[in-house]
């Protein structure tokens, strides 16, 4: 297998005609239609129900549980406690990968937060096991448990995955002692879940010794490892399917315990076993963003230049595991200052382990940060965007390296005009409507990074010169069936037509990891190399094939294109895929390729997406009823290879933006450390008709350095910049700050 | 346990099922009858990916036992292609890119419908209010809402 392809350092791989184009998404057929499947959809003969028990209290212990009536139950098949739970390969508290969380598989009778796995019914029907499980009512002792943010903090480990707590550079206590003047701006976010609109659920079943898991995963090759290594299997017999996720957001990529108890009730009772979480089940197991208390000092000069931005984090984590939203890392990433300091500290909460969920850090820190930097703006006495250009980050604010690429001051000028910023009211509270609403104008910069992590793909030209990629491909939505043929297309010399994806299945080549928006560059990446190693090698047949038209071209002087390679020099001596592997007697020739970082790229060169949002918001002067009428967004990521799919990306992470404006927020019981919204009905998420006409510009931007492929990445960046925006807007429609995330009515009531 | 027996019609087959009487009709329907098409997201009526038509009323099939399909007539995604032929609504949403992760998308296109049958011409407005029942967590609605429009434009031309 080839070596990861070193960067060049001049330009990005010229593509052919199929990236760049918006084809419409190679799933969607069977999306509409209804006959796409996803992991619960299955539905193997002879399979059994099960149903999840998730404990009731935040903190204590299971004193007893009606075993005996569940399993008298009729239809009940068998019921898991702590007192017969199935035995595992590791210890419970084992963590074999670097992604893994400390889970629950009834080790014990200890809850450490509400909705942790108590016991796992297994039933002949859904109805069977969801009636035996309401019959074990759960006896507890429960202990005082511990919420919010004022308890006491300590310095964790790491932030978000691996960061160091603290980053700092500059002299802070003098950037805002010597400053013109100081801001101090206290922002609150809330705990958040998830709630893909799939909820996890798995169908496991063991046969003819191998396993095999019809579930969502956001890592195929991680997840079928992690599995292996609890159970004690050979990685390679454990065969994971997960062609479509229902979304995933940073929730689908761990091992849960859960599915744990699933697949050893499967094996137990030699029988498949389907578990799907009930939605009440996703506020708990399976990780949330956790709340953070940021505190944002900032000192200007008297032209409203920063001299110090001091961000720092109080991020609620689990009692009995971390995990850190790093919040503070947006100081880092978004303006220019001589001091800069970005620090965490922890408090620890009975809730279940927060993880990655959609921009983790950035879109929390970007809400928090984009606040801070108008309330500067404001004591400036300068216009937001104004204000946001006079720091404009010229290098990156911490490393100092230059940008790979930065058009972030064309995402600002093309964003205010679509938006038509200019003429602004400066003061807050100067427009209304015909309906009397208080009409406000906000701006926030949105930046995400450009992480890539490794994969691997395998490229097979067959005899009729078509060609099929294989890799463990999967697809939460975004769209990678469809890009991923494009960026192979291309590779290949080839009509995306002539290109078949095989995906969706763990025992293909690892597509790596789909999450921190690294995706499409880094399996992206894998593919382009192996379409190109097999092109390598199909020159190399011909060029040392006397019978050939390009006999001695040697492998680097030819083309790929139509399905043909042609010398370089000369056009006119060509020869199609077909004919050459015909000639050579070959059925299939195969190529592979890997896609991960140069080893020493991140040492020059800072990578980022950016953008700019623009919103408007009307609010109810009587009623304080909040609603987003505009939105518009304008990203610089890189090169764009299906622009479709890449403004779906943007306009759904934006929506998410109003959703984390707006709407989003656990709230927990602090008696009892419960969540009081563990639904749909109370938890909410935007829907349809809170949403505003959203556009979304994507201003062209190539960058050399980032990767070959000038693919920087569009999965988050949407949801930053965006709330902040959405805050600004309602300062400015009615002169009230509010500070405290999701901002509702109530806060807006004394207008 | 006890079991009822139902008649009913599904996408204008007739069908018969027996099933549990605390049994929903999305359960029966996935479970029992192979049409997956309509998911569960919540199981209380919140969401909407379970959308489906009973005698021509859009209902969350969640809330809805299996054992009131008796006589009645129900719709779901499956029914809405002409074999090979996608409704006007499948095409326009394949158009506008108003799908990503799918979950959502069949509720949606069966309430999308249900709409256009009773109001073919609506204001976005009115688009976005009949779809507020239909969560959707990828794509930022407002792609739903312009495949609705232009399919509901084709439609009144057709």
């Amino acid at each position: 297998m080839p070596d990861v392809t070193p960067l060049p350092a001049a330009t990005p791989i010229r593509m052919g005609s199929n990236a760049g184009q918006p084809r419409t998404r190679a799933d969607g057929l069977l999306k509409v239609t209804g006959r796409a499947t996803y992991a619960a959809d299955n539905h193997p003969a002879g399979m059994a129900q099960a149903v999840l028990v998730t404990a009731a209290i935040a903190r204590g212990r299971v004193t007893a549980m009606n075993v005996e009536a569940a399993r008298a139950h009729p239809g009940v098949v068998e019921v898991y406690t702590p007192a017969n739970r199935p035995e595992l390969a590791l210890e419970p508290d084992a963590k074999p990968s670097f992604f893994s969380k400390l889970t629950e598989t009834l080790q014990d009778d200890t809850v450490r937060y509400e909705g942790q796995p108590i016991a796992l019914v297994v039933a002949e029907t859904l109805e069977a096991a969801t009636e035996a499980a309401r019959l074990l009512a759960p006896q507890y002792a429960a202990e005082t448990a511990r919420v919010g943010f004022d308890l006491a903090p300590y310095a964790p480990e790491s932030v978000g995955f691996g960061f160091p707590i603290e980053m700092s550079k500059g002299d802070i206590a003098a950037g805002l002692s010597e400053a013109a003047s100081t801001t101090e701006t206290v922002v609150e976010t809330p705990p958040q879940y998830h709630n893909a609109m799939e909820t996890h659920a798995i169908v496991a079943e063991w046969k003819d010794g191998k396993l095999y898991l019809d579930t969502p995963t956001q890592a195929p090759g991680m997840s079928a490892a992690g599995f292996a290594a609890w159970l004690g299997l050979d990685p390679a017999d454990v065969v994971i399917r997960s062609p479509f996720l229902g979304g995933g957001f940073g929730s689908k990529a761990a091992v849960v315990g859960a599915f744990l108890l699933a697949i050893q009730a499967a094996k137990l009772l030699d029988r498949p076993v389907k578990l799907a979480l009930a939605r009440h089940q996703m506020f708990g197991h399976v990780f949330h963003r956790g709340a953070t208390r940021q505190t944002i000092k900032l000192g200007m000069d008297a032209e409203g230049r920063l001299t110090a931005i001091d961000h720092h984090t109080t991020a609620v984590t689990a009692a009995f595991e971390e995990f850190i939203e790093g919040a503070s890392g947006a100081a880092r990433t978004t303006y220019a200052a001589p001091a800069i300091r970005a620090s965490h500290d922890g408090v620890r909460n009975d809730v279940g382990v927060p993880g990655a969920m959609r921009a983790p850090g950035e879109a929390s820190g970007s809400a928090a940060l984009e606040i801070a930097a108008d309330v500067a703006a404001e004591a400036a006495g300068l216009d937001p965007l104004e204000f946001r250009l006079r720091n404009y980050a010229e290098t990156d604010p911490m490393s100092g390296l230059p940008y790979s690429s930065k058009a972030l001051r064309e995402c600002y000028a093309e964003g205010a005009r679509e938006f038509g910023w200019a003429g602004r009211p400066l003061a807050p509270r100067q427009m209304t409507d015909d309906a009397g609403m208080l009409v406000g104008w906000g701006v926030g910069t949105a930046t995400f990074p450009c992480p890539m992590f490794g994969a691997e793909a395998r490229a097979t030209l067959r005899a009729d010169g078509t060609a099929v990629i294989e890799t463990a491909l999967i697809d939460m939505g975004q769209g990678s069936w469809t890009a991923m043929a494009q960026i192979a297309a291309d590779s290949l010399g080839l009509d995306v037509e002539q290109v078949e994806i095989r995906g969706g299945v763990s025992d293909l080549p690892d597509s790596g990891v789909a999450g921190g928006s690294g995706y499409t560059a880094t399996l992206g990446l894998a593919i382009d190399n192996a379409g190109g190693d097999t092109i390598r090698q199909l020159a190399e047949i011909a060029s040392s094939d006397p019978d050939s038209p390009l006999h001695g071209t040697g492998n680097t002087r030819v083309v790929a294109r139509g399905g043909r390679l042609y010398a370089q020099d000369d056009e006119s001596r060509s020869e199609s895929y077909a004919d050459i592997l015909a000639r050579a007697g070959r059925e299939t020739l195969s190529g592979e390729g890997k896609g991960a970082r140069g080893e020493n790229d991140a040492n020059d060169h800072s990578f980022q997406s950016h953008g700019a949002v623009f919103a408007e918001v009307k609010v109810d002067p009587d009623l304080g009823q909040v609603r987003v009428t505009r939105l518009v967004g304008a990203f610089a990521a890189g090169r764009i290879i299906n622009p479709r799919m890449v403004e779906s990306q943007l306009s759904g992470g934006m929506i998410w933006g109003i959703s984390f404006a707006l709407h989003e927020g656990a709230e927990m019981d602090p008696r009892t450390g419960r969540i009081l919204n563990r639904d749909f009905g109370e938890y909410h998420v935007s829907v349809n008709s809170d949403a505003p006409s959203v556009k979304v510009l994507t201003i062209p931007e190539e960058d050399a350095f980032v990767n070959p492929l000038g693919v920087k990445g569009v999965g988050e960046i949407g949801v930053t910049g965006t709330a902040g925006a959405i805050a600004n807007a309602i300062w400015h429609a009615t002169g009230k700050r509010v500070t405290s995330y999701p901002i509702r009515l109530e806060e807006l009531l004394d207008l | 346990m006890k079991s009822i027996p139902v008649s009913t019609t599904v996408n204008g087959d007739a069908v018969d099922f027996v099933c549990a009487p605390g049994e929903t009709l999305l359960d029966a329907l996935r479970n029992r009858l192979s049409l997956t098409g309509a998911k569960e997201g919540c199981g209380t009526g919140d969401c909407g990916a379970c959308s489906v038509t009973l005698n021509g009323r859009l209902v969350c099939s969640c809330l809805v036992l299996a054992a009131e399909a008796e006589g009645a007539e129900v719709g779901t995604v499956e029914g809405m292609a002409d074999h090979d032929k996608l409704h006007v609504l499948q095409q326009s949403f394949l158009d506008h890119a108003a799908l990503q992760c799918g979950i959502c998308t069949p509720g949606i296109l069966v309430a999308s419908k249900a709409l256009l049958e009773e109001n073919p011409e609506p204001t976005d407005e009115e688009v976005r209010y009949w779809l507020a029942g239909n969560l959707c967590r990828c794509t930022g609605y407002d792609k739903i809402v312009r495949a609705v429009q232009d399919a509901a434009a084709k439609m009144r031309s057709a």
